[in-house]
């Protein structure tokens, strides 16, 4: 089981450009979302006249399932300059890898809670690590996608573009820089010295 | 004594590398080192290197520096949490050790106990955020320290001829942003390559040590190309190694090689780093081959 939690107002709005396609993703029915929260972000970024479209729906870690509901929105995610997205860390990646041109910005910290989770995602993993990466590193997440879980960067052991822990894997930070470079988005690799909290790790 | 002082004095700083034992009795790294290393600037202890479980660094570096040797302690990320490797920072220092290289290390599984816990709780950025933190008194926790703070000349590595060459650079940027003062690179067998990173990495202002490993073999020079992320050792150094066997075997043709890299990229290093990997004894003869 997991929970969202929206991240700060000031966090989100540094992250956004002027024109924003929303999501919402209310999830599987084992998740939580921050309705009222995100609800109150999406008037404000309204009035704020930032908003070319939003939509609210379920299990966007189903790729197939997201275009078709997409599909309608074409229009607007396209005026679009940035796709803000309020889900599961698994949610944020899938939307992150279908649109390679756009910045996709994760509006949730997502936390584990004990028991099943809802869905089991192929090519995406979100730990739950309660402090989401996902804006620094392009929308691939550090977490799982690198064998170290590193959030500060590429260590000495890529060699090929694979992890050294596992040839059959591609390097997580290598795919994170390919995927800033593309997205221009290479100051990422500037963000002030990334820390782990623990204390908002229940897995750990 | 700090070797960023020499750094700044504008000197070429040479380091070499030794590893602690599998066991108690580290006599042997000692008389060596104090044998073919003493004529160089200072030497790096391993820690664990390769996650094969060996004697700690650090008391490694206080038999060295007894010995008159200046010892530089390696210190990674793979097996201490943010506690236990502020703790050792601070024995460190309080062992007048005062030269240190951050490493993120290799992953456990690398190693002789592929069932241990990997910890990477901090990695090679944040450890030296976190010694700048103990140098001004306070430690990660934000907890004033007691007495007289530590100081280190903080060290950290960049893997020069990496294949992902621009994830290499922006995490180099990341460990200048987080307080690295000089830099030793991964073996380079390619001058042309060093030569190229060093145009990217000179605009951080900070000393690169090159990184040199003496090829012992053709042998290992392959293995080293299919297993050793960073290092390539182009075909025609392999086919040098392999034609005359009895020059490899004696050492002669890797350190003419180790030499000749060691020429061609000292325009554009601030001093270099030689991991020896057993043959300190030819540390002595590669530095008189090479000019220095
Ligand atoms: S960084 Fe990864 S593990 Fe943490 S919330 Fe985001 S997707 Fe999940
Ligand atoms: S090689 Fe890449 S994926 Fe593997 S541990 Fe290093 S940074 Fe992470």
């Amino acid at each position: 089981m997991l929970i969202t939690e929206l991240k700060a107002k000031e966090t989100i709005a540094s992250q956004l450009g002027s024109k924003v396609f929303v999501i919402f993703c209310h999830g599987c029915k084992e998740i939580r979302f921050p309705e009222k929260e995100a609800d109150d972000l999406l008037e404000e970024l309204t009035a704020a006249g930032k908003v070319t479209g939003s939509i609210t729906t379920d299990y966007i870690c189903d790729p197939d399932q997201l275009k078709l509901r997409l599909e309608k929105f074409a229009a607007a995610i396209e005026g679009a300059d940035t796709i803000l997205v309020a889900s599961c860390g698994v949610g944020v990646q899938t939307v992150a890898s279908m649109f390679e041109s756009k910045k996709v910005v994760a509006a949730c910290d997502t936390y584990a809670l004990p028991g099943f989770q809802g869905v089991t995602p192929l090519e995406h993993d979100c730990k739950q690590c309660g402090e989401c990466y996902l804006n620094l590193t392009g929308g691939i997440c550090p977490l799982t996608a690198c064998s170290k879980s590193l959030v500060n960067g590429q260590c000495g052991g890529c060699k090929d573009g694979k992890c050294e822990v596992d040839p059959g894997m591609e390097c997580g930070w290598e795919r994170i820089q390919k995927r800033l470079a593309q997205i221009g988005r290479l100051d990422a690799l500037k963000a002030p010295i990334q820390i782990r909290n623990y204390a908002t790790d229940v897995n750990i | 004594m700090r070797i960023t002082e020499l750094f700044d004095n504008g000197q070429f700083v040479v380091t070499a590398e030794v590893g602690p034992p599998k066991g108690i009795d580290a006599s042997h790294v000692v008389e060596e080192a104090k044998e073919y290393l003493s004529g160089i600037t200072a030497v790096n202890v391993t820690d664990n290197q390769s996650s094969v479980m060996r004697m700690g660094s650090l008391p490694a570096c206080v038999m060295l520096k007894n010995a008159g040797l200046t010892p530089i302690l390696q210190l990674t990320c793979r097996d201490r949490n943010r506690i236990a490797l502020q703790s050792e920072l601070l024995g460190a220092a309080a062992l007048g050790i005062d030269n240190i290289l951050c490493l993120t290390g290799d992953h456990t599984k690398m190693g002789d106990h592929p069932g241990a816990k990997p910890v990477f709780d901090l990695d090679s950025v944040s450890l030296l955020h976190t010694v700048c933190q103990l140098e001004k008194g306070v430690d990660l926790g934000g907890n004033e320290l007691v007495g007289e703070a530590p100081k280190f000349a903080k060290g950290a590595v960049v893997s020069p001829c990496s294949d992902s060459v621009d994830a290499q650079l922006a995490k180099m940027e990341r460990k200048v942003m987080a307080g690295a003062e000089y830099f030793q690179t991964q073996a380079v067998f390619d001058s042309e390559k060093f030569i190229q990173f060093m145009e990217k990495a000179k605009q951080f202002g900070k000393p690169v040590q090159l990184g040199v490993i003496i090829p012992k073999s053709a042998g290992m020079a392959k293995f080293m190309n299919k297993n050793v992320a960073g290092v390539h050792v182009p075909q025609e150094m392999i086919d040098a190694l392999a034609a005359d066997k009895e020059r490899a075997k004696a050492g002669i043709t890797g350190v003419e090689i180790a030499a000749k890299i060691i020429k061609e990229c000292r325009p554009y290093c601030q001093g270099v780093h030689i991991m020896a990997l057993g043959w300190e004894a030819k540390v002595p003869q590669l530095l008189e081959l090479a000019g220095i």
